[in-house]
């Protein structure tokens, strides 16, 4: 229970279908430790794990009558999140830590958890169908109804064992029937708006947060200033910091030239941001390992898929074959634009996850 | 389901004498205990009645007790009433958060303080209060009976202590009121809090000793109340049931009722002793009150045994409440020397007046089977060898 419409209409669905349900919040960052540092935002309100939304869930805990706990993983978020999170950027890539946080944290710690307090299921408002296919014998991932809020990008991560145990009752709903659903049960927050950027940045200012941070840490943001060149190698200027950038980007680069320049790569080693143009941002070559398979054990054989590069990406249709024990390739049938190591990517068979990993 | 609750130290549920004496005060004898009026002297009265009952539970003078609003405020009151900058404050390293915090405070603002060890029983050595001792030393604060672990210190010895050196002594009795007899002459110091939440009588409430002649600085300024020393309109039900209650307390200690509760709180432990192994009791060897058992389980979270117990009817903490959901492990452990990982195993079961036999028998039945379950998961554990070792016992 976040304390967000989405997990507390899950809690309210479950109590009416006669479960004896056990609401848990994971606290797993203060959102005061960085407040007002190095522009940082004042105050966390509003975001994941904040005392309102705490407070939110506190409350749907009592409007419905269920036991209700709040679990402190501050400690295990900030070493298996944040901290990848962090290194992430400082090596020249674009992580995406809500993967991690369902990997680590809602989908192993909780069960965990949930397990120890003698619970036999773990329910989230998380938009994603599962399912047992007989046929195959393997738990499914698949899409949920509303395309709109589909979160299985962020669940890819998701072993059998972690499938088995959890369930997702908003899979088949629309999320303006979910608002409705809680206005129903008598919840107060029935209209709260949803939180949208990363949990532990309020504001969305990812190099703020660096910046804080680090400092914090007493680790000063490594010097990686270095050169932006192009893929002929040839100088067109300086930057401050491979953190800055993220391939695709255009702003930032501090290069007047006749025509937009992009971010096409960042050379972590070197220090170097390669720079071009618009169209040699797309590709269709794209390099992922630390694989996870959900509907199929392994792959054994090329095979054509969906595939999503972020979040917001349309899934688009190509050929993934191993290239090693860990590791694929997937061949785009068309150019795809700022393919970007750090991102995951997610393959798709219709609505069937498939698998993920992470893009190098 | 049946519900048993062995978390007395948080708090502690009324006992009906204690309601009945403070009913009358949320309806028609509601005065204000300063008004010239019928209404004001029959506040006034049960004010001043209830300040002898607290005076008769500490072996004091009536007018050396200062009414508040429990034990943080009398722990506030104490440190931050008897020092000026410059000053420098003894105390301990286990300290309730409401004297440790407001230690901290008074550095920031210009007074020393020096944070005594314990050893790992939890007791202060009183030689190092002796080496301790500075001449701009001016308050040594030492809590009587800990919260987490119900170690008793040798507070007359300190006391003694305190008078050679001519400083004065503080003692956070909150957890020790009801439980062991408190006498502050015996004791020898010059403050004492309590609180009366944590003997049978409502939150919000409580007293502080101070000793005839001590010179205390308030906290809270405006009407003359309790002889100039905390301002602010008696809280005249709660003051009734802190009186009740402390009566009760005094009474408890010879009557037979204290007595049970430590018959209790040792079948319990040494039960639990005895039939699951790797437990480890936390202040075995130190004099504790007769309520608290602190037991650490090896292997197991703490605080999912918490909330499991909870799920199934038994009400117990981790450590002090207040710290509940912070990462930390407990201060008061780990000054104990505690690894992290067993004090975040670690259990407390705070018996009181109204726990029975039968309170007992449940959690016996309980215990085991949340433990043998939260060690089924663990991926650390270890079982022992067919005929398993009970463990040590206190």
């Amino acid at each position: 229970m976040s304390g967000g419409v989405d997990s507390s209409t899950v809690a309210a669905m479950l109590c009416q279908q006669g479960y004896h349900v056990v609401g848990l919040t994971l606290q797993l960052w203060n959102q005061r430790r960085l407040a007002g540092k190095s522009g940082m935002p004042e105050s966390g309100q509003g975001r994941c794990c904040s005392i309102d939304d705490v407070y939110d869930a506190r409350r749907v805990a009592e409007t419905l009558g269920i036991p209700y706990y709040v679990v402190n993983q501050e400690e295990r978020f900030e070493r298996d999140v944040v901290r990848p999170f962090v290194a992430e950027y400082l090596n020249g890539r674009t992580p995406i830590p809500c993967s991690l946080c369902n990997n680590h944290l809602k989908f192993d710690q909780l069960l965990t958890t949930a397990r120890q307090i003698g619970a036999d299921l773990l329910a989230t408002g998380h938009y994603a169908r599962d399912e047992f296919d007989e046929a195959s014998g393997r738990w499914l991932l698949k899409r949920p109804a509303d395309r709109s809020k589909d979160q299985t990008y962020f669940l890819f991560g998701l072993t059998q064992e972690q499938l088995s145990r959890t369930r997702f009752p908003l899979g088949e709903m629309h999320k303006p029937d979910v608002r409705e659903e809680a206005r129903r049960a008598g919840l107060c927050l029935f209209e709260k708006p949803d939180s949208q950027e990363i949990c532990f940045i309020p504001g969305g200012d990812y190099k703020q947060f660096l910046d804080a941070y680090l400092d914090e840490q007493g680790e000063p943001i490594p010097d990686t200033a270095g050169e932006l060149v192009t893929t002929t190698g040839e100088i067109v200027g300086t930057h401050t910091g491979i953190h800055n950038f993220t391939v695709g980007q255009r702003k930032g680069l501090g290069v007047a030239t006749g025509s937009p320049l992009y971010v096409l790569e960042i050379r972590g080693d070197k220090h170097e941001v390669v720079v071009g143009g618009g169209d040699e941002l797309f590709s269709r070559i794209l390099r992922a390992n630390r694989l996870n398979w959900i509907s199929i054990d392994d792959l054994r054989e090329p095979m054509r898929v969906e595939a999503k590069i972020r979040h917001r990406h349309e899934p688009a249709l190509g050929m993934m074959e191993k290239t090693g024990d860990n590791e694929i390739v997937l061949t785009f049938d068309e150019p795809q634009r700022a393919i970007t190591p750090g991102q995951a990517v997610v393959f798709y068979d219709g609505d069937v996850v498939v698998g993920g990993g992470w893009i190098v | 389901m049946r519900r048993v609750y062995f978390d007395n130290n948080a708090t502690t549920p009324f006992l009906p004498e204690v309601f009945e004496a403070m009913r009358p005060y949320f309806g028609e004898k509601f005065g204000n205990a300063s008004s010239i009026h019928q209404q004001g002297q029959q506040a006034r009265g049960a004010v001043e009645r209830a300040r002898e009952q607290v005076a008769q539970l500490l072996n004091c003078r009536a007018a050396e007790v200062v009414f508040t609003s429990g034990g943080t405020e009398g722990d506030n009151l104490a440190l931050f009433g008897m020092t000026a900058p410059g000053d420098h404050v003894i105390t301990s390293a286990i300290e309730h958060h409401a004297v440790l915090n407001s230690c901290n405070r008074l550095e920031e603002m210009g007074c020393t303080v020096t944070y005594l060890p314990v050893d790992g029983r939890g007791l202060v050595d009183p030689d190092d209060i002796r080496r301790a001792l500075r001449p701009e030393t001016k308050v040594i604060s030492i809590m009587f009976a800990n919260n987490e672990t119900g170690v008793l210190q040798a507070i007359s010895e300190i006391g003694k202590i305190a008078a050679e050196a001519d400083v004065y002594f503080h003692t956070d009795a909150v957890q020790a009121a009801g439980k062991v007899p408190i006498d502050v002459k015996e004791l020898g110091c010059d403050l004492l809090t309590i609180s009366a939440h944590k003997f049978h009588g409502p939150q919000g409430t409580g007293a502080l000793f101070v000793r005839k002649g001590t010179l205390l600085q308030p906290l809270f300024y405006g009407g003359r109340h309790e002889r100039s020393r905390r301002a602010g309109t008696e809280n005249v039900a709660g003051i009734v049931g802190l009186g009740k209650a402390a009566e009760l307390a005094r009474t408890g200690l010879t009557d037979g009722k204290v007595a049970k509760i430590a018959e209790l709180r040792d079948r319990l432990e040494n039960t639990i002793l005895q039939n699951i192994d790797q437990v480890a009791v936390n202040g075995r060897g130190a004099p504790r009150t007769p309520n608290t058992a602190n037991l650490s389980f090896d292997c197991v979270e703490g605080e999912a045994m918490v909330i499991a117990l909870d799920l199934k009817g038994l009400s117990v903490s981790t450590g002090a409440a207040c710290s509940s959901g912070a990462i930390e492990p407990s201060h008061v452990l780990t000054a104990m020397g505690l690894s992290a990982d067993r004090a975040r195993g670690s259990i407390r079961f705070s018996l009181g007046k109204q726990n029975t036999d039968e309170d007992v028998d449940f959690a016996l039945e309980l215990v085991p089977e949340v433990v043998s379950r939260l060690r089924e998961i663990s991926p650390v554990y270890k079982k022992p060898a067919v005929s398993h070792q009970p463990s040590a016992l206190s």
